[in-house]
């Protein structure tokens, strides 16, 4: 789904501002009568720093402006290659711009604002660590894309043969790309697979279930549960010790 | 604690806690003997590593309670794996709830480890959110940045979360690495091999101008220590609140236009004024940080 007709899908025609500009998408948009706000990365971005710093200002401006009242849900969209792949951006430390705009999602979460992200087209790696994965409830949109690396660009740098990898992805969703194998793994709540079926209902469904696991991380719970990711629970609560 | 010089770079995660830890105070989680090794690369035939490549514990360093983890560089270049992962998130949330002084973390890693990709994905965002919720319940986090692998990908994220960054100079700090940015855009965007440029770009010297890192130390394991007791005693807090966040989110902004056009560290040290910018590279911490100082005294 292309330009503003995600967003009327979404929300209705004429239920939302939302405006596209380049690889930054934001703006207002209600369901029923709740308002939300929408901030996310457009058109398979680079994520730079300049897109990481309009991300975390728009987090900045919505919590500020709620605060004292009823802090808006935010809805992420989230449509990336990954991260801007530059000597200038690394050194300038897009690392740390990731890192202020995890720590604009947490204040967000912090505040009372539900957090959903919406994995539209693709999201890959740095540019879904950013504010994507940081959500409390994340929905794979039809034909959405989710990895880290593409097969032919892991088997050069593991050295394992291709073929071997394509045989394993099939039975393993540990490193093959794909939104089912998140969705296995606990990192993605929900898969929509048509374009048919109410979406305002739906979101307002997932911005719900949202509010109920908020600023807990149940995935690994979730992962087990789904037979995706049999040991990351295990683990982490043996040595949390709790 | 040894009185003779350890070089960080080299020593192994093991060597590297007992050099920062009171002696014979480590405890470890999950130790090797439980056998908590990686499923995944086992079904590639690759090699595992009874404790997935990372030590995770508590100890006390000069006295005072800390939980600590290290990544242990030589095992598959430190990379964050299901179990590997979910050990450094249990720490976080055993920190959030014990309330230790601090956690330290030894990061030497170079993000996701491809052989069990997407587990390593989410594990890094898990750690990601049980290092800010412990930082909310009042426990502050401390990198240590020094060893062969640096910290990329992921785990540059995660570094630039905490509330110090101690590095020194061969430590490294980034997202992509300079060898994935060669590869994708060609060797005139990075040139992997020009090993001085690539310190330039991302070694603690230029982490420490830019006040990315909070301390620059010498390759040594007694400075990394050394700086561990100081950041216990009196330590930078990462920003938190929506005041602290629009400061930051200001003093990004700042830096891009201050640089606008900067490729190079050198460039840094022209702008900042350092009396000798060729020599930076040359420098010991101890000048570079006398430098550093004496600039900000004069602005």
């Amino acid at each position: 789904m292309s330009d503003a007709t995600l967003f009327d899908a979404l929300f209705g025609a004429g239920r939302h501002e939302v405006v596209i500009d380049g690889h930054f998408v934001c703006g207002p948009a209600r369901l029923d009568d709740t308002p939300v706000a929408v901030i996310g990365t457009w058109d398979t971005a680079a994520v730079d720093g300049n897109l990481a710093l309009a991300i975390a200002g728009e987090v900045l401006r919505v919590v500020e402006a709620d605060a004292g009242g009823t802090p808006r849900p935010i809805v992420f969209i989230a449509d990336t290659q990954g991260q801007a792949l530059s000597r200038r951006e690394e050194l300038l430390g897009l690392n740390g711009c990731f890192a202020h705009v995890a720590r604009c999602v947490d204040l967000a979460r912090r505040s009372g604002h539900a957090t959903l992200t919406l994995i539209h087209g693709e999201a890959v790696s740095g540019g879904f660590l950013a504010f994507g994965m940081l959500a409390d409830r994340v929905v794979a949109l039809p034909d959405a894309q989710v990895r880290v690396m593409d097969l032919r660009a892991m088997s050069r740098v593991t050295k394992i043969e291709l073929e071997r990898l394509q045989t394993l992805a099939k039975a393993s969703p540990v490193f093959a790309p794909g939104a089912d194998n998140y969705w296995r793994m606990g990192a993605v709540s929900t898969l929509w697979e048509s374009t048919g079926g109410d979406w305002p209902a739906m979101l307002t469904a997932e911005l719900a279930a949202a509010r109920q696991v908020a600023g807990q991380d149940v995935r690994a719970r979730t992962g087990a549960e789904r037979g995706g990711r049999g040991l990351a629970d295990i683990v982490a609560r043996e040595v949390a010790g709790a | 604690m040894n009185s003779r010089r350890i070089s960080y770079f080299e020593a192994s995660a093991r060597a590297r806690v007992a050099a920062l830890a009171d002696a014979g105070s480590f405890r470890e989680y999950c130790p090797p003997a439980e056998r908590r090794t990686s499923p995944h690369l086992a079904r590639l035939d690759a090699p595992v590593a009874f404790d997935d490549g990372v030590v995770v514990g508590s100890a006390t360093v000069d006295g005072r309670p800390v939980l600590i983890a290290a990544q242990e560089g030589r095992f598959n270049g430190g990379a964050v794996g299901e179990v590997h992962g979910a050990k450094i998130r249990g720490l976080l949330e055993r920190a959030a709830r014990e309330k230790p002084a601090a956690v330290l973390l030894l990061v030497d890693s170079g993000g996701v480890r491809l052989h069990e990709a997407n587990a390593g994905l989410i594990a890094i965002s898990e750690i990601m959110r049980a290092l800010m919720a412990a930082q909310a319940a009042g426990v502050p986090v401390f990198a240590f940045v020094g060893g062969s692998c640096g910290a990329f990908g992921g785990m540059g994220i995660v570094t630039r979360l905490c509330d110090e960054v101690i590095m020194s100079e061969e430590g490294r700090l980034g997202l992509s690495g300079p060898e994935v940015i060669e590869t994708v855009k060609g060797v005139g965007e990075f040139d992997s091999r020009d090993r001085a440029l690539v310190w330039r770009v991302t070694g603690g010297k230029l982490r420490r101008a830019l006040g990315e890192a909070t301390r620059l130390v010498d390759d040594d394991a007694r400075d990394f220590r050394a700086a561990a007791i100081a950041a216990l005693s009196n330590h930078r807090r990462a920003p938190a609140d929506l005041a602290d966040l629009k400061a930051a989110q200001a003093a990004l902004a700042r830096r891009r236009s201050a640089h606008p056009e900067t490729r190079d560290g050198l460039e840094v040290w022209r702008a900042l004024g350092l009396p000798q910018p060729e020599a930076v590279p040359m420098l010991s911490s101890d000048a570079f940080n006398r430098q550093l100082h004496e600039l900000s005294a004069e602005a």
